[in-house]
């Protein structure tokens, strides 16, 4: 199965998979060859790539996968999980802070749910997000 | 009939301005391909996203309580124009074509009895637009601390015009860049944004399960879809310019190479007529003794 993740400045990985566990915004699901045409966005999570020879993760913070013939990912900011420093997935913790500060009426929701699936993201790649007060 | 010590320093200050304007064809030529490779890398992306996108809103369309952005605000008094240029000039024509087809497209509002707002993208546009418009003028977006641009500078400029159709400041957005074809050909392009265009000939793609719903993504991808529009309305932009400032560039360093060869001409007929004097005086003289 062919799997692409594209970031809109470029192509960070194009290659043969056997399977894909994407982090959907209603739950993890693992794409596998002949899975059913899915369109699912995505929260920031773990995407874990199983191919040959190993696996390879990627830090994600939103966008969406198409699931068809092969896998899809369009995520506006995706990195190797070995790429993300502390520094970068503070910037991105501190977007989303700002992000919900301003947030009102009915994305306040949406918001806080964002900074815990990013705070969760970053326990799970070992990182700090100085949260203490979530 | 200008002085042998004139016509020198003519020739050599064309010379150097050759130097510089060869120097800048260059550096275009260099920028452009990057600038190129840029608008190559974010294609993949781009297409999935607005095939998708497509797609989503040809299924979407025609129901009831589709997202504004989508299906608009139920009026098209409002327009909001975002005019994107460059932040430097020296690239022939490029700023003042964009500006050219915004203008056009402001005056056919108006006179539609539109209301018109203006928001800038580069400081080039900013001043012909402001010149004109200053009263419909809201807003201008600086980019000219960026070396390169990002898909963050285009989340940005997206963000503020979310915010001010949000607040129901405009019903229709259409920005306006120029559409890179070759270097010697960039076409100024209006490009409506909000609400988003089904494309012609999109079909509903049924085959596919969305999760968690149609409605639900689409209202994710939207706001997106404007920033993407936007990123690659800039890099197409940054690909123009370049192209426009290596043509005006590579046009310019022939006009100097005429023009040095023009005056040289005219350097070496100006000593020979003061030769032939000498000698005539000369001879004059000697015939006078």
């Amino acid at each position: 199965m062919q799997f692409e993740l594209v970031s809109p400045e470029r192509r960070l990985a194009s290659m043969e998979v056997n399977a894909v566990r994407i982090p959907g915004a209603d739950g993890d699901m693992t794409a596998m060859a002949d899975h059913a045409p899915t369109i699912t966005s995505l929260r920031p999570g773990i995407l874990t790539v199983e191919k040959d020879g190993g696996d390879e993760k990627f830090a994600v913070t939103g966008g969406f996968a198409e699931i068809g013939a092969g896998v899809t990912v369009l995520a506006e900011r995706a990195l190797p999980v070995g790429d993300v420093t502390q520094e970068t997935f503070d910037g991105w913790v501190a977007e989303a802070q700002t992000a919900r500060e301003g947030a009102a009426g009915d994305t306040v929701d949406a918001a806080v749910k964002l900074l815990a699936d990013l705070v969760a993201m970053g326990g799970e790649i070992g990182l700090n997000a100085n949260q203490p007060n979530l | 009939m200008p002085s042998l010590k004139d016509l020198k320093n003519r020739i050599e200050s064309v010379k150097s301005t050759r130097k510089i304007t060869k120097a800048m064809q260059m550096v275009a030529a260099a920028k452009l391909r990057r600038a190129q490779d840029a608008a190559e890398a974010s294609r993949p992306y781009t297409e999935r996203f607005n095939a998708v996108l497509s797609s989503l809103a040809a299924a979407v369309g025609d129901s009831e309580g589709a997202p504004k952005l989508l299906a608009g605000t139920g009026s098209d008094q409002t327009h909001l124009l975002v005019v994107m240029t460059s932040e430097r000039g020296l690239c022939g024509g490029f700023n003042a074509n964009i500006a050219k087809l915004a203008k056009s497209h402001a005056d056919k509002l108006k006179a539609a009895g539109k209301t018109v707002k203006i928001v800038t993208v580069g400081k080039k546009g900013r001043e012909s637009m402001k010149r004109e418009y200053a009263d419909l003028f809201i807003d201008h977006v600086d980019l000219s601390e960026v070396k390169r641009v990002g898909y963050g500078n285009a989340a940005g400029i997206a963000a503020d015009v979310l915010k001010r159709f949000d607040a129901g400041e405009f019903d229709v957005a259409t920005i306006f860049f120029a559409k890179f074809n070759s270097v010697i050909s960039q076409d100024p392009t209006a490009q409506q944004i909000i609400p988003f265009e089904v494309p012609e000939g999109a079909e509903a793609g049924a085959l596919y399960d969305y999760e968690p719903s149609e409605e639900a993504i689409l209202a994710d991808l939207l706001p997106r879809g404007v920033a993407t529009a936007i990123f690659s309305a800039l890099l197409e932009n940054g690909a123009s310019e370049q192209g426009a400032r290596m043509s005006a560039m590579d046009n310019a360093t022939r006009n100097a190479g005429d023009m040095i060869d023009k005056l040289t001409i005219q350097y070496n007929r100006s000593r020979q007529a003061v030769i032939t004097n000498e000698l005539i005086e000369i001879i004059s003289g000697a015939e006078a003794l």
